[in-house]
């Protein structure tokens, strides 16, 4: 545990988020969310994504703002790199929800942050994508997350919020489990 | 026939319900235990042939009651276990009918209704002694095995002949998957061993048992009231050990050195392909992490109560070996699987319990052993972490015997029942 004697902030509610755990076990319905993106063609390989609605809690919401996302892939792909590739996009999905995650166990734990640093690193042989080999898989050969943390704790607390993070994380879930796609054309 | 009416019924004669019996018999309180089979019942008919228990001898002190042997370290084999228990029931004379098997409890005049095809006794209250084990349960992405396949369940394993030759995927590496598979993967079957959540321990820690360090230093003793959160502490899996002879350890480890290949949580059965999680590394990090405090606890304690000079010194384990990339798929029939072990965990069964006491998962809602009934006067005990860590160890089935007893008979006396 931290031993300052300072109220810990990394910026996280906790107990908003513990009163949500408990409120939502007694009424697990609430807790059906369903997340939304939209994505339109521009031109080429560019397409951009806008982000706004959500439902949860039992209603629909909407981001404070529309955030849109421009999607491309670089010129040696042939393309005109308008915007990072999806595949970027993914680790910057897996990147965002575990430093969250850092965040909040962190903070939950007691434990003042004052740098996080991730990298992350995904290999892939792109003989698959480009059907030269059908034993190589489309997708990353393996995803390789380094943390670099300056925090008021130990070196195996801080190995341990890591941990429990991923425990607690969606796109890690997502990620490492698979998950059955539909795509219908209407 | 018109009920047989006593104080209270017990359900169920393992360590929990002979427990609670010699604690009401100290308060004078009328009770009898009624037994689905004879006393020990799971562990003479439950268990597979080389299972030991996982603490040592000397630790299953019950009320009145413990081990008075010359092998204070060792580890119980079933007929051991089940020889300790049926003299226990002598010793302290348990009012136990055999063959009765209980198909309701109800509620009925000022207490319950308990129905058995022997007749029914009403009562004021009732123990529910039943264990935390008697359902193996499987994921429901077992249904979409290839029907090719063998499969059977920790509770219905005995031993590796049961088992055709070939591979076998053993699915959870809690005390019962490690063990199994360990045992499989021995007689000459390949095993794979699919690891999700598990909790490593080493056997013996500076020279003494795990057990006795977390005795000794209060972990077993924690309370249900006293954690963070119960409904976790309630879920974590059994710890990786094993009550062999040679004291061996059975963590991932071990059984990568004998050839055991682990791989990832069984996630998903697609076309005859078993699918595994890619979380493996981080599950073996949060097993070592949780290891590794354990130990830091016990060096705490140790140098606190100044018998460092006593033990071996402090050291740390090797981190879990993880290989570099587990595979994430398996064909289960291309890779000679002929057979898998399901040890994904138990349940109770509460079927024959016809009172409104259970959550939507199916869980006995109650407070350290107190049931929340529309009446008062019903208990629950055996079940992991019931009042304490060590609540679903024989060693601890006494402490809550005591404290729930206690409970009952201020039950009675109050008559608000």
């Amino acid at each position: 545990m931290a031993t300052t004697k300072s109220p810990v902030d990394n910026g996280v509610n906790v107990q908003a988020l513990l009163g949500a755990r408990a409120a939502l076990t007694e009424a697990p319905e609430g807790a059906k969310f369903q997340w939304r993106a939209s994505c339109k063609w521009v031109y080429g390989t560019h397409s951009r994504s806008t982000i706004q609605k959500y439902f949860g809690l039992g209603q629909e919401h909407e981001h404070k703002t529309e955030f849109t996302f421009d999607a491309d892939h670089p010129e040696i792909f042939a393309s005109e790199d308008k915007g990072a590739a999806p595949v970027e996009l993914v680790l910057a999905g897996l990147a965002s929800c575990l430093t969250a995650g850092v965040a909040a166990v962190a903070q939950h734990r007691e434990i003042q942050l004052h740098s996080v640093q991730a990298t992350v690193e995904a290999g892939m042989d792109i003989q698959g994508i480009l059907g030269i080999d059908k034993d190589v898989r489309n997708g990353f050969d393996g995803i390789k997350v380094t943390y670099k943390i300056d925090a008021d704790a130990t070196p195996d607390e801080i190995k341990a919020v890591v941990a429990q993070s991923q425990k607690r994380s969606a796109v890690y879930d997502i990620i490492t489990n698979p998950t059955n796609v539909t795509v219908e054309v209407s | 026939m018109s009920p047989r009416r006593i104080t209270t019924v017990v359900i169920g004669a393992g360590q929990a319900g002979l427990a609670m019996s010699r604690c009401l018999a100290d308060r004078s309180i009328d009770h009898v235990i009624l037994e689905r089979g004879e006393v020990a019942h799971s562990w003479k008919t439950e268990r597979w042939d080389s299972l030991r228990l996982l603490t040592p001898n000397w630790q299953s002190r019950l009320p009145g009651y413990g081990y008075d042997g010359d092998d204070p370290d060792g580890y119980r084999t079933m007929p051991e276990t089940i020889a300790f228990l049926e003299r226990y029931a002598d010793v302290i004379s348990a009012p136990v009918r055999s063959h009765t098997a209980v198909s309701s409890v109800r509620r009925g005049g000022d207490g319950y209704d308990v129905v058995t095809a022997e007749g029914e006794w009403r009562c004021r209250s009732v123990v529910l002694a039943t264990g935390a084990c008697n359902v193996a349960h499987v994921p429901a992405l077992a249904s979409a095995l290839p029907p090719t396949l063998s499969t059977l369940t920790a509770l219905q394993y005995r031993n590796p002949t049961q088992i055709e030759e070939g591979g076998v995927l053993v699915v959870g590496a809690s005390a019962s998957g490690t063990q199994i598979a360990d045992e499989i993967h021995r007689s000459g079957r390949a095993v794979t061993l699919a690891v999700g959540e598990h909790v490593r321990a080493p056997r013996v820690y500076r020279g003494r048992d795990i057990e006795w360090w977390m005795d000794a230093a209060g972990v077993l003793d924690e309370r249900y009231d006293e954690v963070d959160d119960i409904v976790r502490a309630r879920n974590v899996p059994s710890l990786q050990l094993a009550g062999s002879p040679e004291r061996r350890d059975v963590d991932l480890n071990a059984l990568t050195r004998i050839g055991v290949k682990l791989v990832g949580r069984l996630v998903a059965i697609h076309d005859g392909k078993a699918q595994f999680s890619g979380s493996l590394r981080n599950n073996c990090a949060l097993a070592d992490l949780k290891m590794n405090r354990l130990l830091d606890r016990i060096d705490a304690w140790a140098a606190e109560n100044g018998i460092d000079e006593e033990v071996d010194p402090p050291h740390r384990f090797e981190s879990t070996q993880v290989e570099a990339s587990p595979p994430l798929a398996l064909d289960l029939n291309r890779v000679g699987v002929k057979t898998i072990v399901w040890a994904t965990g138990f349940r109770p069964d509460y079927s024959w319990l016809d009172l409104p006491v259970l959550d939507r998962r199916g869980r006995i809602r109650h407070d350290g052993g107190v049931v929340h009934s529309p009446g008062q006067g019903l208990y629950l005990m055996g079940i992991p972490f019931l009042r304490r860590r060590k609540s679903s160890l024989i060693d601890g089935v006494g402490d809550d015997a005591r404290d729930l007893s206690a409970h009952l008979e201020s039950c009675l006396d109050g008559g608000s029942i």
